[in-house]
This record gives C-alpha cells, structure tokens and sequence, in this order.
C-alpha cells in the first residue's frame, strides 16, 4: 500500500488575533476575507483590513503557514469593482490563493494575475468530475473546495479523475444542507443571501418574542424555532428551524448540529484528499484552537498508524450536536 | 401591437406520472400560445427512467406545434450515472439548457441555453457563458429589476426572467420529501409524487413559508410578474419563463401573453390568475429588490 499523503490543516480566521491563534496551535493554512461584502461571512466585526491582511501573511508565512483570502460571492451586476480591487488587494498582500466561486470573477484573476494561485470555493458547488475539470482547464484552477453533498466514496472516486487538481473538505463545523451557492432561502425570508451579501439568516433580521410557553425565534418574521423556558434558544438559521410539513413539527431540513468528520478521519485521508478545512470565520480563538489541536492530533494520529485519540469536541459544537453529515449515504 | 416578447415554459420540475406530463405537454403543445418549451428531469435523477421514454412523442408534438423545445439537465450532478447521463444529453442534437455548469462545459462550443440554477449574477459570468456558446441566459429568481436590466444592456445572449411560479430556491443532496415521512433518498418510494405543487412547509404559527420538491426547496408563494412585466420589457427584458404547475397553464399562459400584447390590463389579468390558481398566494418580491415572499403591488 502507498503511503497516505499528509492532508493540509485549512482553518478559519474572523480576526487577526484568530488567525494567529489558529497559525500558533497547528494550522497549515489559515483563510481569511476582506471586511465587506466580498466574502461569504460578512458579519459586523468581523474580517481583515488590506493592513491587518499583510501584517496576517506576513506572520503566517514567518511561521510557515500559507494564508488563503475568501473572495467568494457573486459580483453585483454593473458594480463589479468591489470584488476585483479585492482579488488585486489580496495578490498585493501575498495571499498564498485566493477562494473563489463566480465565474466572471475567476476570469479576471485568471487574466490580470496569471501568477495567483485559484481555489474554487464551495460555493461554486462543483460536484462532479466535468464541473471540476472546466474550471482547472479554463482557469487554471488548482483546488476545489467540494460541496457538503457527497459521500466519501464519491469523493474517492472522484480525485483520482481530476488529478492533479486538489481537492479540499470540509471536516468539522457549521453545515450547509443544500448545495452551497445554490441555495436562496435566507433572500426569500429577509432579502439577503450568502450569494449576493455574504449571510445568510443574518443577526439584523432576527427577533427572539417572549410569550408565555417561552421564546419564539423569527427570521424576516418568519417563526425559526419556539423554545420552552428551560430550552436554549438557538439562532434561527433557516435551514435548522421547525416547520410544519406533512401534518407533522419537525425539523424538515436539519436539525441544529455542527459537521465533526473526527470519527471518519481515516476514511477522508484514504479518500485522496489534500486539504481539511475548518469552517468557522465567526468564532472565537478559543474555538479556533480546540478544533486545530483535536484535529492536528487526529491527522498525525492516523499517519502514524495509531488509534483516533478520542476527542470530545461537545461543548464547541452547535446545540451540543454533530453528525457526519452527507459524507455518510444515510444522511440523504 | 403584437408584443416582440417571448414565453418559455420551464421544465415540470415535479414527480407527476408519465402519463399526466405527456398529457400535459401535448394540451400545451395544440393550446398554450407559447414559443419554447422544456422538458426534462432537473431535480432527482431517481425519477428519469419512467419519463425517458415518453420524451420522443413529447419532443415531437410540441415541434408539430412550432414550439422550440429545449432539453433541460439535471441541478445537483454527483455520481457517474448523472454524468454520463449529461453527456448523453450533450450529444442528443438538440438544444440543450444547462443547470450544472458541468453541462455547459460539455456542450462548450455548441450553443447552449444557461438555466436558472446556474449562477449568473454579474455581466463578467455572462460574458464567460456567452463565450461557451449561451444563447439564451434565464437569471437566478434572486435578482432585482436594476440587476436585470444591467445584465440586459450588455448581453449578447437573450435573457430570460423566471415570471410565474413556484420559484426553485435551494437543492440537497438530501430528499426532505422522503425525510418528512420518515424516510431516506434511497428508500424513498418515490413519495415526492405526492404533491403534485410541492409539498407545503409551514412555520410552528402555520403561516405558510416553503414547498418541498423532493431535494428541491421552493417557495410557496407563487411568481406573479404580470404588474412588473411593462417595466421589465421597458428595461430591455424581452423573454419571460413560466414554471408549470397543476393549474390551467394554457389560460396562465393567455394571460401573460395578454398583458405582454397590451390587450388586457394588469388588474383585470391579475384577478383572471388569482381565479385560475385557487388558493395560491402570489409574490414578486425580488424583482423589487426585496425579501422574495412579498407581493410589492405596481402602481400601472
């Protein structure tokens, strides 16, 4: 048997003190977005300056760990300048890749910085062999970021076609369950969407209503989730509400749960994968530091021919749940 | 005046039985004053065997009528059955609408139609499209008139906006049609076949929200463009898509063309389609550049 290859660790990076944190417990690669619109968590308070971007690079790469910037919406129609200034910002920068998923905007990279490297964001949701090949030969795109839709056997089957292109994965954190960048729930309930904004269900279009069975989540007030008083109220992202279908409550979609791949590690790195990445550019450093060490620990573990070290990653996890998502057929 | 607009009748995207889709291409084939038409399995691959072989006769009948008609593919492509299968579809001769852009790819340099579950968004996706070989680009439902328009003024392709039904918000790989019965996409039972709309997806308050399509969400609300086609033809939008659904299609269709055509008033139109969809609830929220369950009314 071929020895295994060692996957990348690709973990996220909301702020620069995150990112050095993330840089400190083990990451290979740490992925960061400019502070607007251009990227797919364009959340208050969050993001990098083109300053804090260099000085980020600058201490990845002292520490030899590679810095990808996220430049993965859908350009505006006839505003296009927003997202090119950032592709050229981030080839300023020295941004080991950039991440990105339209079209056009791949284009331009492809055209005025021939030397950038690409990655294609999950939110271009290339989930076959054909997709993954136009864009690595009309593009030139290196790594594809695959969407959370297919199983691990699928993805077994498909690296070895599209060589030498990467492919990356997500292995732990918040979970789409529609195809990335094919989804416009969150537009139809409030007007803004991961496509066109960079959120979805976003904080300014939520309200939590007290009433006297307990707490009501509304979204673009539309009803999430109703709580009783000694529940947690979760925030009532779209996809992980109750809703009435079939004569039945239930949650329809999914259920408020966060994707850990720790269990099915060996499966992934068998799989071809190269990169493993880590979702979660809106939380802390605490947060960014145990999910590096649990899986920096997890990735040697399995190279080095030992037992997965049981790694209890609950208390990080949304409503204390996990699941290994589409990565498992049953999960359809 | 005739208008110079065009109507497109998007594929079923529904699990009705063969028979009922032949039946209902062929009444809109001899009755629907349209000018293209759609047929194919866009949302679960698991459903094309039984409607494959009905496709021919359909194909025919609407081309007898002088329709144009346009082989839709597949959304979500993830195995190798689903590729060969778009590859089949690529090599068929026929014009060929492009729903994952692995299709697009595959007909690259023949001319193609991009769907609306492509991503266009801006005119640098479009120029790329066009350059494959797009012809004819039907926009994301997202998109506000001010997008549109934009895209309109510099594509060398026809572009379509979705004007009538069910939207298409979100594909899974994961069936909530089967889930909500307790039960997985392999095992599914073809359950989908159901609810001929969309199963409806209420919030816990019972206020209607979304339909289920199988892996597809839709909105439950109803596309209405009639109030908004004067300004969007004014715009430069010159093709419009209908989706089907199980209501009289050949009358929804009289009345789209009719207010294309200025020969019935919007109002007049707008109360003919609240009585030919009873019980639907109408919106146009996105072309307003709003949330996209609300019904902005046009002042005309």
């Amino acid at each position: 048997m071929t020895e295994l290859a060692r996957p990348e660790l690709v973990c996220p990076a909301g702020t620069p003190a995150a990112l050095k944190s993330a840089v400190d417990a083990g990451a290979d690669c740490v992925y960061v977005g400019f502070r607007d619109e251009t990227n797919a968590r364009n959340f208050p308070g969050l993001n990098f300056s083109r300053k804090e971007l260099g000085e980020g690079v600058a201490y990845a790469h002292a520490h030899g760990a590679k810095v990808l910037a996220a430049i993965n919406t859908f350009p505006r129609a006839g505003q296009p300048q927003l997202w090119h200034r950032a592709v050229d910002d981030a080839a300023k920068a020295k941004v080991d890749a950039v991440i990105l998923a339209d079209i056009g905007l791949i284009e331009y990279a492809a055209r005025t910085h021939p030397e950038l490297r690409l990655h294609l964001s999950v939110q271009a949701a290339a989930s076959n062999p054909d997709a993954i090949r136009f864009y690595a030969e009309r593009f030139g795109i290196k790594r594809v970021v695959l969407p959370r839709v297919l199983t691990v056997s699928e993805i077994a089957a498909i690296n070895p076609r599209i060589a030498p292109v990467e492919t990356e994965v997500f292995v732990f954190g918040g979970l789409c369950v529609m195809a990335e960048g094919r989804c416009a729930l969150s537009s139809y309930a409030t007007g803004q969407s991961p496509n066109m904004n960079g959120v979805c269900s976003p904080a300014g279009e939520v309200r939590y209503t007290e009433t006297p069975e307990g707490i009501t989540s509304e979204l673009g007030g539309f009803t999430i989730n109703k709580f009783a008083h000694n529940e947690p109220a979760g925030y009532p992202t779209l996809c992980k509400g109750r809703f009435i279908a079939n004569d039945k409550a239930s949650y329809l979609f999914e259920e408020p749960t966060s994707l850990n791949t720790l269990a099915i590690l060996p499966d992934l790195i068998r799989a071809g994968v190269t990169a493993f990445k880590i979702e979660g550019r809106q939380r802390g450093r605490a947060y960014v530091a145990a999910v590096v060490q649990a899986f920096r620990q997890g990735i040697d573990a399995v190279l080095a021919g030992r037992p997965l070290p049981d790694i209890d990653l609950d208390r990080i996890t949304e409503g204390g749940k996990q699941t290994t998502g589409a990565y498992e057929k049953a999960w359809r | 005046m005739t208008s110079t607009s065009k109507l497109t009748l998007g594929p079923v995207l529904f699990n009705w039985k063969p028979e009922t889709l032949r039946d209902f291409y062929f009444r809109m084939a001899d009755e629907a004053d349209l000018d293209t038409v759609h047929v194919g399995e866009v949302v679960c691959s698991k459903r094309t065997p039984f409607f494959e072989p009905f496709i021919p006769e359909i194909v025919e009948r609407l081309t007898a009528a002088g329709k144009d008609v346009v082989l839709s593919s597949l959304a979500l492509i993830m195995n190798d059955r689903e590729s060969n299968a778009a590859r089949d579809l690529a090599a068929a001769g026929m014009l060929v609408e492009a729903n994952d852009i692995s299709v697009a790819a595959l007909m690259a340099g023949k001319p193609f139609v991009a769907g609306p579950l492509l991503n266009v968004y801006n005119e640098g996706t479009l120029a790329s499209l066009e350059a494959m070989g797009a012809t004819r680009v039907c926009l994301p439902a997202e998109l506000s008139a001010e997008a549109v328009a934009s895209l309109a003024a510099s594509a060398k392709a026809e572009i379509e906006v979705q004007a009538f039904g069910r939207l298409p918000l979100a594909i899974s790989a994961r069936c909530y049609a089967a889930r909500a019965r307790n039960l997985t996409k392999d095992g599914c039972q073809y359950v989908c076949a159901d609810d001929p709309d969309g199963m409806a997806v209420e919030t816990l308050d019972e206020v209607p929200f979304l339909a289920v399509n199988g892996t597809q969400t839709m909105s439950y609300h109803h596309m209405d463009l009639l109030g908004d086609l004067a300004d969007l033809a004014a715009r430069g939008i010159r093709r419009f898509r209908l989706w089907p659904q199980t209501f009289d299609m050949v009358g929804v269709t009289g009345l789209f063309r009719a207010v294309l055509d200025r020969t019935m008033a919007v109002a007049e139109a707008e109360d003919a389609l609240a009585r030919l969809c009873p019980g639907a609830e109408f919106a146009n929220g996105y072309i307003h550049g709003r949330p996209g369950h609300l019904f902005i009314e046009t002042d005309e």
